[in-house]
């Protein structure tokens, strides 16, 4: 009934792409009750265990950006600075209510206000960049995001080059996870809403969508402001995670770690983000038995996939075994056995 | 059907890259000591000369019948200083059965292993974290000298020895080791009667060009320059300096260890008259002469503090071991090899070392000169 409301015209809206998330947020429940099941039974090793946190971290990142990489279209490498203008505010809370709030209001707040004050970055920052298109605003965006971590290093309160410590560790699995599924609804309700048709429709063709009376400017701050919130909130996670937070891990490599992920993942698919994300954080720890050949096969498996990524063949691999292609596949299995039965 | 099973494959397929990475688990056959570092990255060099340190001094004791008669092995991750990658590279080694561990190469590092083994309770000795905090917990101790101290040690130099009275300082502002050290330094200052005339900054994004800094300096009367910063800024310093005709003295603390080879050969002259606080000669007595030579023989380099520092921290190791007559698999071996810590003395290549309850090593801190591209012990004019 809510389509109607949307869609005056009556056109039939495709309900596929909720389906498709739908089965996304299954396979994720249940991929994480089986971790936690391992996890709890000791069969996962320490090691793994230790990058369950920074995966639920990093899916956040990716599906935030893809936000604004893959819907909003445009190339922004500043994703790193709202990670850590969100996880020094989110520590900074949680040091201040240490002994004032328990930790189950405490983080929860802190995420709270780590994403807020990354929110009010976004506009600040936005109303100057969101001016610019393409290559001009990945560019001042990567300069505000080295900006930020400049002020950093030379603010007091965030102890400095040193770092910011004694940050409570109240990161766990469940927790990230909760926060993980959250992000994802919120995103995906947003992309398949009016608001998220009229951020597609500045990506596919701006001029044309505001003819079509699109409020271009809001729309693309509204992308911004969403996807810096939920930036500062995986860096409230990671601030919880580490006993110990330095404004070097928020340099511009890191946004363009996050950029390769949701690039691999494919733009402006959230499934994708997911699979890359996780697979980016495990590869370099995986390959760790390799020793000295770790980065170097860590660039080579980069290298193939983006490769394998771009070429049509694979993509057409892929779709034999997509879930539309299997339904088929099995209608027709299913309608030549009829057919054999009639004979 | 058919999508219930592409989840469940799904499922599988993350469980499996989770779980697939092997977990040896802990045999109590060897000692197992486990370190992280950098091993690749822009401070590579540090965790490299800490490992091969580390890896001489197992080798010659496990020739020479391990620790208490069961064979050491060394187990090195690579962290590229980032607190995230150390503890996934310290919880690797706990599923490896790491029986000590050897904290972090890097300050930030560290302080996030440390947390880490206060929880598993292990002996962590870090060879070159220098922060205050790497070592906070009752279980943490450090080879190397804590940046306060060393800010301390720097001004009492000065002020004995009457080097200068007049003193400007350029810094990393990005650093911590380089804050930690100007900060004590200038805070320390005034007791010592000394004056700091000018305090130049720079970050790691600049960090080639030292004119504005070298200029202002020279308009000011300061007679020495201290840079309590790495080597590879400090020959850029110095050559600027030397063209600029600039005749202060300059002086920096054990960051300025491998400068000469840094400099390069053509440059050396620049080095003439540098003095240094180190722990660390590698001419210093017959142990640091046998090992310097060892050192080059095994990697073809000439051993810094770092490499010291991984040298000294096995043979700590060994001897808290030893002291305390415990092997991996007693009962207490944590509590026990711990313990033995405050109790020990240690004749290391980095000074002779015993350690107070608080983790720090007392050791005295020696002040070379170089000549040549050579470090000769300071003596006082």
């Amino acid at each position: 009934m809510q389509n109607n409301q949307h869609n005056p015209f009556g056109i039939k809206m495709s309900k596929k792409p909720l389906t498709k998330n739908i089965v996304t947020l299954t396979a994720l429940v249940i991929a994480f009750a089986v971790m936690l099941v391992l996890s709890e039974a000791g069969i996962l090793s320490r090691h793994m265990r230790s990058m369950l946190v920074p995966v639920c971290i990093n899916i956040i990142l990716a599906v935030s950006l893809n936000l604004l990489v893959g819907f909003l279209g445009e190339l922004t490498l500043g994703h790193a600075g709202f990670m850590s203008v969100g996880a020094y505010a989110g520590c900074l809370f949680s040091i201040a209510m240490k002994e004032i709030l328990p930790m189950a209001i405490r983080f929860p707040l802190a995420m709270l206000v780590g994403g807020l004050v990354a929110a009010v970055f976004g506009v600040i920052i936005g109303i100057p960049v969101l001016r610019l298109h393409g290559d001009y605003l990945a560019i001042v965006t990567l300069a505000f995001g080295e900006i930020i971590r400049s002020v950093i290093i030379n603010l007091e309160f965030t102890g400095g080059a040193a770092g910011l410590k004694g940050t409570p560790q109240d990161s766990t699995f469940v927790i990230a996870f909760i926060v993980v599924m959250i992000t994802l609804i919120l995103i995906i309700n947003l992309v398949n809403s009016r608001h998220g048709r009229a951020i597609m429709a500045i990506r596919d063709n701006r001029i044309a969508a505001e003819a079509s009376g699109i409020n271009v400017t809001y729309f693309r701050m509204l992308a911004f402001v969403m996807a810096a919130f939920f930036a500062g909130v995986a860096g409230v996670l990671y601030g919880h995670n580490l006993s110990i937070l330095t404004a070097g891990t928020f340099d511009y490599n890191k946004s363009i770690e996050l950029l390769v992920i949701v690039v691999l993942g494919g733009m402006g698919s959230i499934r994708g983000s997911i699979v890359s994300a996780i697979i980016i954080t495990l590869l370099p720890e995986v390959l760790r038995d390799l020793a000295d050949y770790r980065m170097l096969i860590y660039a080579l498996v980069l290298i193939i996939m983006m490769l394998l990524n771009a070429s049509p063949r694979f993509a057409a691999v892929k779709a034999q075994f997509s879930p539309a292609a299997l339904k088929a596949a099995a209608a027709a299995k299913k309608a030549a056995k009829e057919g054999n039965a009639n004979e | 059907m058919k999508k219930i099973f592409a989840i469940a494959l799904a499922a599988m397929m993350i469980t499996v890259m989770f779980a697939g990475c092997g977990n040896s688990g802990s045999d109590d056959a060897s000692f197992v000591i486990g370190g992280v570092g950098p091993l690749t990255g822009d401070y590579a060099t540090y965790g490299i000369s800490v490992k091969q340190g580390a890896e001489l001094a197992v080798k010659e004791i496990n020739e020479a019948g391990g620790i208490n008669g069961v064979p050491v092995e060394l187990l090195f991750e690579d962290d590229q200083v980032d607190a995230e990658m150390a503890v996934n590279a310290y919880n690797k080694l706990m599923d490896d059965g790491m029986d000590v561990s050897l904290g972090a190469v890097t300050s930030g590092a560290c302080i996030a292993v440390s947390e880490k083994a206060n929880e598993d309770g292990i002996l962590m000795l870090t060879p070159s974290g220098s922060q205050v905090e790497c070592i906070q917990y009752p279980n943490g101790f450090r080879i190397c000298f804590g940046d306060p101290e060393q800010g301390v040690n720097a001004a009492k130099f000065l002020a004995n020895n009457n080097v200068a009275k007049k003193i400007a300082i350029i810094y990393d502002k990005s650093n911590d080791y380089s804050n930690g050290i100007k900060e004590t330094f200038v805070s320390v200052a005034p007791e010592y009667g000394l004056e700091i005339v000018s305090e130049q900054a720079f970050t790691n994004q600049s960090n080639t060009d030292f004119s504005v800094q070298l200029q202002t300096i020279a308009g000011t009367d300061a007679e020495l320059i201290f840079l309590p910063i790495y080597a590879q800024e400090a020959a850029y310093i110095l050559t600027q300096a030397q063209s600029m005709g600039m005749e202060h003295i300059f002086f920096g603390g054990d960051g300025m260890d491998g400068i000469v080879e840094k400099i390069g050969a053509d440059n050396v002259s620049a080095t003439d008259g540098l003095l240094f606080l180190t722990p660390f000669d590698t001419q210093a007595d017959e142990q640091n002469i046998k090992f310097t030579a060892d050192y080059q023989a095994a990697y073809n380099a000439i051993p810094d503090q770092f490499a010291g520092d991984g040298y000294d921290a096995i043979y700590t190791i060994k001897a808290a071991a030893e002291h305390a007559n415990v092997k991996p698999g007693d009962a207490d071996f944590n509590e026990k090899i711990i313990a033995a810590m405050t109790e020990i003395t240690v004749d290391g290549t980095t000074g002779t070392m015993t350690w107070s309850a608080d983790g720090a090593p007392e050791k005295a801190a020696a002040v070379v000169v170089l000549q040549d591209g050579v470090a000769t012990p300071y003596t006082a004019k």
